[in-house]
């Protein structure tokens, strides 16, 4: 019963532009449609599970998704449950209708990898798109400043 | 190979899965006084408030025995142990032989000695029974009286709020939430939840329950009395050892135990809100009652119990709390006795406060009020003693992040895992 990560999404700051593509398409992806702006104008609209960092007067930008930690303090701070590992993928996943919004999982992230949905009140947070193939923040990097590494 | 667990809450939880990471065979045996499915006890003021249905409050799946092949024993109390015959008895007269035992039993509320205990309506907060109870005694306009001003005790107060009862919370030291708060923050916090109705009386307690079978009244210290249709007593836990008390199980406060989290007997673990552990910034040992440390206490004694090495690091307080829409973060010293430096921002107007307390550099504690996005980076930062003299102001923005951590730092945190 010892099922580990298996993908990382890791950001290169090299030649990450700051566009915001990723949590644009993050959001396009979590919001059950197709069409960006039926997906933006949506009422209960899913956050961004991509962070992307900036700091004013500095230069570099990131991307930064959960990491899948091999060892995930989110899981062991949950109080309900609903933080759990998909067994088959290894990815972190965030149960949210049994998720009751008490951020212990911030409280303990040590990346700040995972926010507060804006619109539900539930974590949000990277999901590596295992329904959907490869990462769609990594599919449309217009600069390839995210890969997908097998670990 | 037989496992046993008194105990089936988090820390239970967390040795179930520690055990099952090295061993897929042996049988795991869980025993608990509760009747329940393994649920989260953070969750039962949720529960009272209608947040959420009785399906949501268990903290694991219906399957969840099965699949980790674990036998439930549910609603029997451990009555005895004999550490030299490996025997637990329990109130049936069962016996159970157990190979590596597990102590998980957590905490007990601490309830002061005063005359009317006995009265109808008498509750305290921290189980399952225990809401089940409140929510069959309380109806809209129900007075409330609810004894300590603690996180708990706050949580019971919002609940009972957002069921239309009248709610007082009597708080014997100066300011509420005094274990994770300062006067500034507690203030703030007090404020808003006066809005919502809560009536404060702080620096005073109860004396006495009045009434005739069930309660009518509450005494206070300063001989005021205050009507009330429940009492409810929140003011804190102690670790739950009366069983062990006449054996030689070493208990200080709570149970102690090394970094594998084994007692000084053989075979025998411990680990949850029953244990004294390390903590990482006081550099001392002592209760940390918080549901993560449960769960990462459980789960390197479960790894131990199963033949693996697996030591626990220490931590610290950490909460993470919400009334109605504040919500606050907090962890470490906030309330630092030595000299050391304070950091602080407060905007009234949005309700904002972040507090850092820091020594030669390292983070001590943090208060973030309203304002906790990514809280868990400077957790982290605190854990491994980082030196932040470099970015501390940085500490108070709300949007503090990767960028505010020197480049070699950053790059190695993100692509180590």
């Amino acid at each position: 019963m010892l099922v580990k990560t298996k993908k990382r999404i890791y950001p290169k700051e090299e030649v990450c532009i700051g566009c915001h593509l990723c949590e644009i398409y993050c959001v396009l992806a979590h919001s059950g449609t197709r069409d960006l702006i039926k997906a933006f104008k949506k009422k209960d609209r899913p956050s961004p599970r991509v962070i992307v960092e900036e700091k004013e007067g500095v230069h570099v930008t990131f991307a930064l998704q959960c990491r899948h930690c091999d060892d995930p303090l989110c899981i062991k701070a949950c109080i309900t449950g609903a933080m759990h590992r998909d067994e088959k993928t290894g990815a972190i996943l965030c149960d949210e209708e049994k998720c009751v919004g008490c951020w212990s999982c911030i409280l303990v992230c040590p990346y700040g990898a995972i926010r507060r949905g804006e619109n539900k009140k539930v974590a949000s947070k990277c999901d590596l798109c295992i329904e959907k193939g490869d990462p769609i923040c990594v599919q449309n990097c217009p600069n390839s400043a995210l890969e997908l590494v097998e670990v | 190979m037989k496992y046993v667990i008194i105990g089936n809450s988090i820390a239970a939880a967390g040795c179930i899965e520690g055990i099952r990471k090295i061993d897929n065979e042996n049988e795991i045996i869980v025993i608990s006084q509760e009747p329940y499915h393994i649920y989260s006890r953070p969750l039962i003021s949720y529960w009272l408030s209608g947040k959420i249905n009785e399906e949501k409050i268990y903290y694991r799946p219906w399957d969840y025995y099965e699949k980790y092949r674990v036998k439930p024993i549910l609603g029997r109390k451990v009555e005895r142990v004999d550490f030299d015959k490996k025997k637990l008895y329990l109130d049936n007269n069962d016996e159970i032989y157990y190979d590596k035992l597990l102590i998980a039993t957590g905490g007990k509320p601490f309830i002061p000695n005063i005359l009317g205990l006995a009265k109808k309506n008498v509750f305290t907060f921290i189980k399952f029974d225990d809401v089940k109870a409140i929510d069959k005694a309380i109806c809209p306009g129900a007075k409330a009286v609810v004894v300590g001003g603690g996180l708990s005790g706050l949580k019971a107060a919002e609940a009972l709020i957002k069921r239309g009862c009248e709610v007082t919370v009597i708080e014997l030291a100066e300011r509420i939430l005094g274990s994770i708060l300062d006067d500034e923050g507690a203030k703030l916090v007090q404020n808003e939840l006066e809005k919502y109705g809560i009536k404060f009386v702080l620096k005073n307690s109860v004396i006495e329950i009045l009434g005739e079978e069930r309660v009518e009244k509450i005494k206070l210290q300063t001989q005021e009395e205050i009507p009330a249709d429940l009492v409810i007593f929140s003011i804190g836990v102690v670790p739950n050892v009366d069983i062990f008390k006449d054996t030689p199980l070493k208990i200080n406060r709570g149970i102690i135990v090394n970094t594998k989290m084994e007692t000084n007997i053989p075979d025998v673990y411990a680990a949850g809100d029953v244990v004294e552990a390390f903590d990482l910034i006081l550099e001392e040992k002592r209760v940390i009652p918080i549901l993560p440390n449960a769960y990462i206490q459980g789960e390197v004694a479960g790894i131990n119990m199963a033949g693996g090495d697996f030591e626990y690091e220490g931590s610290f307080p950490i909460n993470s709390i919400g009334f109605f829409d504040i919500h606050m973060m907090t962890g470490g010293i906030v309330n630092p006795k030595e000299d050391c430096e304070v950091l602080k921002r407060l905007e009234r107007d949005r309700k904002i406060y972040r507090k850092i307390c820091l020594k030669d550099g390292r983070i001590l504690g943090f208060i973030f009020i309203n304002s906790f996005d990514r809280t868990g980076m400077i957790v982290d930062l605190m854990k491994n003693k980082v030196d932040v003299s470099g970015f501390k102001e940085r500490l108070l923005l709300d949007n503090f992040g990767f960028l505010d951590l020197p480049k070699e730092v950053r790059r190695e945190k993100i692509w180590r895992v």
